[in-house]
């Protein structure tokens, strides 16, 4: 435990010792605004609450969690690094849940610094804020289950852009594609339906937006808690088994 | 105490390290030599826990590096090749982070940050960032990281490459000072190092033992006295001037 919070500490500290803090922040707020008051019409909506900002989540994370994730490992075995911290006295397990604890409570703290848009709709009107609350969980969620798949494929490689790449397409495909409507029904006749409905309950929007609608059903969130610690198993795997180059 | 029994590593078919045996007793300081692609560098990952041995065992202060890979990592200090370290972040909080992973605390902590600091004269870059000093001070934030906890054994992959000669004798004379009671192997191709700072060489080339002795020894067996002459002698194999056959 000592280990895994020396780890957190630095790795979470490392964030804010570049720009990256601030430019990941900045223009992660920017865009939330965008979705939330442009492509999500928030106020044309007239309605107290914040499913505009929420519904864009996904999207947003599409790209934003795997520049986060990107750097996890792909850095450490470019700098060398890697073998510096694999030769100090702490396992394999501690580095991985370190590192990735450190990448999801900047995830948190972009997403925490949001509030204004709560804050907004409280004057505006009277929204359900247990409903809210619980988006922001299911976002918060999310966040970690697209980084526990970057930090994963950030340990494959030693080069960031290629990271940021595949994780993007993997979560695009795998986990939001096939949960968004357009696309699932594209699949209608050529699968079985049971089979089709098998792949939806494999999707981050599937259970992303049930949360959303203000029910934190156990099933959510134990999708959410397998599919984090079966990435970072992985990810602790494919170190094990790959460590030089 | 290092025991090394029948190491070998296999990357495919090349054979990195080739069934490796030797013992490296306290106060010994090993110099591990070998022309590029020896295996010094893997075998040093071997010892440190880095990478796995095809087979074969590595004890060190008693602690096998696979099956207690905590124990032995915590009695060991490691310079990896090239002295890696955290880009972005200060002198200072790298050191500090190496204390707190390797449980430093208390007077101890303050003691053996300041020994190290002062030992390496890093005084005047704490807050730098590491990304911005000079090779001869990222070597030395290197050296550090592996003194800091006074490990009984240090392994020093090439401690003095990239150092100005001002620095290497810097370098030298603190591992000179450190040698008494500890185990100190280092990887060079400086042979001249060796003479300096070793009192024990082992050469390899293509992953074998050729050579292990004293650099005393080595350098009887040429007869112009050159340690150049006996290591080329012994790892290519040719003919050296001055170097009887079969050295």
């Amino acid at each position: 435990m000592h280990n895994i919070c020396t780890l957190f500490r630095r790795e979470f500290a490392s964030y804010f010792a570049t720009p990256l803090a601030f430019v990941f922040i900045v223009i992660f707020l920017f865009l939330t605004g965008v979705c939330t008051f442009v492509l999500g019409g928030f106020f044309e909506r007239g309605q107290a609450d914040l499913a505009p900002f929420f519904t864009y989540h996904p999207w947003l994370y599409l790209f934003f969690i795997p520049a986060l994730s990107m750097r996890l490992w792909a850095e450490e075995r470019k700098s060398g690094t890697i073998e510096l911290l694999m030769t100090l006295p702490v396992t394999l397990w501690q580095a991985v849940l370190g590192k990735f604890l450190a990448a999801w409570a900047f995830a948190g703290v972009a997403l925490a610094l949001t509030f204004p848009m709560w804050i907004t709709v409280n004057y505006l009107g009277d929204p359900d804020n247990g409903t809210i609350l619980a988006a922001y969980v299911g976002s918060f969620l999310m966040a970690g289950g697209f980084l526990a798949i970057g930090s994963c494929i950030s340990a494959t490689t030693r080069n960031q852009v290629i990271a940021f790449i595949l994780t993007a397409m993997v979560c695009l495909v795998l986990f939001l594609l096939t949960g968004f409507g357009p696309a699932i029904n594209a699949l209608d006749g050529l699968l079985p339906q049971s089979i089709i409905d098998a792949i939806a309950s494999m999707s981050f929007l599937t259970h992303f937006s049930s949360i959303a609608k203000g029910v934190i059903d156990l099933r959510d969130l134990l999708y959410f808690a397998t599919l984090i610690a079966i990435s970072l198993a992985a990810n602790a795997i494919v170190l094990d088994m790959k460590k030089a180059d | 105490m290092i025991e090394i029994n029948h190491l070998t590593k296999r990357y495919g078919v090349l054979k990195a390290v080739d069934d490796l045996t030797f013992s490296v007793a306290a106060g010994e300081v090993l110099g591990f030599l070998g022309p590029n692609g020896a295996g010094k560098s893997t075998t040093m990952k071997m010892i440190t826990g880095f990478l796995a041995p095809t087979s074969g065992s590595i004890r060190v202060c008693g602690h096998d590096v696979e099956s207690a890979p905590l124990a032995a990592k915590t009695c060991m200090g490691y310079l990896p090749e090239g002295a890696p370290a955290y880009a972005e972040m200060t002198v200072r909080a790298f050191l500090d982070f190496i204390a707190n992973v390797r449980g430093l605390a208390g007077d101890r902590r303050k003691s053996r940050l300041d020994d190290v600091i002062s030992r390496l004269a890093l005084g005047s870059v704490l807050e730098q960032p590491i990304e911005t000093l000079s090779k001869g001070f990222k070597r030395r934030v290197g050296l550090a990281q592996a003194l800091l906890h006074d490990p009984p054994v240090l392994i020093l992959d090439e401690p003095t490459d990239g150092l100005d000669p001002n620095q290497k004798h810097e370098v030298r004379t603190l591992i000179s000072a450190m040698s008494k009671d500890k185990i100190i192997v280092i990887s060079t191709h400086i042979l001249e190092e060796v003479d300096a700072l070793c009192n024990r060489a082992i050469i390899i080339s293509n992953g074998r033992i050729l050579a292990d002795d004293t650099p005393r020894n080595l350098k009887a067996r040429s007869a112009t006295g050159r340690l150049d002459d006996v290591f080329r002698a012994i790892t290519t194999g040719a003919p050296v001037q001055g170097v009887a056959a079969h050295a």
